[in-house]
């Protein structure tokens, strides 16, 4: 398995028909590049013009002061020399990364688990694997609705439940590690789906054979597990968790929905100070900044899958 | 619906249900998979029972602790009082011409450069290719800041357009089609050009009716990330009377406070139309993911 979008594809041009022995001018060469253009132009014009430029411009508002209204001016890396003085900035990157290191690994060993649960033939089993993946279409918005309403201190069901136990309540939203854990549950809930897709697919890829050879010799589920099926999972698990990383670092509707970054500063991720900082601050030269620094964050681990999913593929 | 859902599932990877990985299982391991699937199904979906019942429930029933796991009365108004107080008709209307509007766009837009960058051979096509795949993972946060002025001095601000339009340039799309015709063979194009058919004529009456299942894909994904999303058009939309669903649903939870009833029946309503898509189209959801990402 491979993350083909980040491998640049040679093999996919056309056959290299023109370029043997010099260069001759291919019959109706032109012509095809012309209509190349014609059918590519559109997607050029709307990514220059809504991704090229707005990345470009991202650097240079990062340089200024600009409050989104009147002039910008020029102040060098002094956005970027008091985002290192800001400790909201820092909490805001720590939560990031605490929320990434807890609900990536989850996210892993539940969609793992679902999909070997959910694997072979058994009654139902597509309605099984329909279930799981509902909450995956559903907007974040609903669902941290949805949520809100089974967290709610008061009238929520999973206090109830902690009473009826005899524990104690949980003050889900004035609690920062429990507002934490409330956002991990609800987005670990909408990604199982997906990441038992993910898995469905790479355990197509094991082979038959060699289940049935160590089958054969007496190997337990377990053990085929632990030596089999996990080792020669690895590029898919490599991809969902690079994946997953990536997407933690943008997770934005359940949080504004179910706990507005708070209390205090305790859910705020970068992205929603970012956010915060550009809309509601309106410190939009700020907010550029720390979108750089989003920018080059997910972009190491852009470059990493790409590096070697290709390294992987030429040998 | 659920026949139908367990059938289409049931094909996913279309040469699984002949097919399946690994040895054959004794009765007592599938009578647990069983088992432990439909406890953890049943888990899984409470929170969707859970919102349909406080649909049906006034907020006097649902605070009476503890709540009955079953309606005791069932209250519809919570599905029909918002639409007279809140603007709600306005934000499904906005939300439906959005989300229409974003498909047949994105789906004529990546159908053309998904073609160009397969299969013709144009100046700096690698290098344009490289650039457009690149933003495959950057977030909106990034770019939020210059796009939102952009979209001022367009004049597209509380407009559909300020959602659409941005939104055309998303890479996933473009790469999910070149990935599709990279799989037409060239022999079938150049077929077509001995006959006489032109680059153009080619792509219309050769490639496109080849392209069903390509096209059914982008139409579900664009669909289903247009529905749901939610910080653009928060950004974009600051008139209440331009509201997608998720922006307004948001309004609502500051209106409604723990009033849950309406708050969660108008999520639910807001959730009908994206189901309704996941329970035809099942398949495409999975095989657009297999397809793609994952190969």
């Amino acid at each position: 398995m491979t993350l083909t979008a980040l491998t640049p594809d040679r093999s996919g041009t056309a056959p290299r028909r023109t370029r043997r022995g010099g260069r001759p001018a291919r019959v109706g060469a032109r012509a095809e590049s012309w209509a190349g253009l014609v059918l590519a132009s559109p997607a050029l014009v709307v990514f220059v013009i809504f991704m090229f430029v707005p990345l470009v411009l991202t650097f240079w508002y990062s340089l200024h002061s600009y409050r989104g209204f009147g002039s910008m001016k020029w102040i060098g890396f002094t956005n970027f020399t008091d985002i290192a003085k800001d400790p909201t900035f820092w909490s805001a990157l720590l939560n990031t990364v605490l929320f990434t290191a807890v609900s990536v690994p989850i996210g892993v060993v539940l969609g793992l688990g679902a999909a070997v649960l959910l694997d072979k033939i058994m009654p139902a089993r597509g309605l099984y694997r329909a279930l799981f993946y509902v909450p995956v279409v559903i907007s974040g918005v609903a669902a941290g609705i949805i949520f809100l309403r089974l967290f709610d201190p008061l009238l929520g069901i999973l206090n109830q439940l902690l009473v009826a136990l005899h524990l104690p309540e949980v003050d889900w939203q004035g609690n920062g590690s429990a507002a934490l854990v409330s956002i991990i549950v609800v987005t670990t809930w909408q990604g199982v789906g997906f990441g038992m897709v993910v898995y469905l697919a790479g355990l197509q890829g094991i082979p038959r054979e060699l289940l049935e050879a160590a089958s054969v010799d007496g190997a337990t589920g377990w053990v085929q597990f632990r030596r089999i099926t996990w080792p020669l999972l690895r590029p898919t698990t490599f991809f969902f968790v690079v994946y997953s990383i990536i997407v933690s670092f943008q997770v934005f509707d359940v949080v504004y929905v179910l706990t507005r970054g708070g209390p205090g500063t305790s859910t705020t991720f970068l992205v929603q100070y970012a956010y915060d900082q550009g809309f509601n601050q309106r410190r939009q030269g700020y907010a550029a900044a720390i979108g750089v620094i989003i920018y080059l964050i997910v972009l190491i681990f852009t470059v990493a899958q790409w590096r070697l999913t290709r390294e992987r593929d030429e040998t | 619906m659920s026949v139908a859902l367990t059938t289409v599932v049931g094909e996913l990877p279309p040469d699984e249900v002949a097919e399946t990985s690994g040895p054959r299982q004794p009765r007592r391991v599938l009578v647990t998979r069983v088992i432990v699937a439909t406890v953890l199904v049943v888990l899984f979906m409470f929170p969707i029972y859970w919102m349909l019942r406080t649909a049906v429930s006034t907020t006097d029933e649902m605070s009476n602790l503890p709540v009955p796991l079953w309606p005791q009365e069932w209250h519809w108004e919570n599905f029909t009082q918002p639409w007279q107080d809140y603007p709600f008709a306005r934000w499904l209307t906005n939300s439906v011409v959005i989300a229409t509007a974003s498909v047949i766009l994105t789906v004529a837009i990546n159908l053309g450069a998904g073609y160009a960058f397969a299969k013709l051979r144009f100046p700096f096509r690698n290098l344009l290719f490289l650039l457009i795949i690149s933003t495959l993972m950057v977030p909106v946060q990034v770019i939020m800041i210059p796009q939102f002025q952009i979209v001022i001095d367009l004049h597209m601000l509380n407009t559909p357009w300020a959602v659409v339009i941005p939104r055309l340039a998303e890479a996933f799309g473009l790469f999910m089609a070149r990935q599709f015709f990279l799989g037409v063979p060239d022999e079938l194009l150049e077929a077509a050009r001995v006959d006489g058919a032109g680059h153009f004529r080619t792509f219309w009456s050769i490639v496109l009716p080849l392209s069903r299942p390509l096209i059914a894909a982008l139409v579900i994904f664009t669909f289903m990330w247009r529905w749901n999303e939610f910080v653009w058009p928060l950004i974009v939309l600051t008139d209440s009377d331009s509201y997608t669903l998720p922006v307004g649903l948001q309004f609502l939870v500051q209106q409604f406070g723990s009033n849950f009833g309406p708050l969660l029946a108008m999520s639910f309503v807001s959730m009908i139309p994206m189901l309704l898509v996941f329970g035809v189209f099942q398949r495409y959801f999975v095989e657009g993911i297999a397809r793609t990402g994952i190969k």
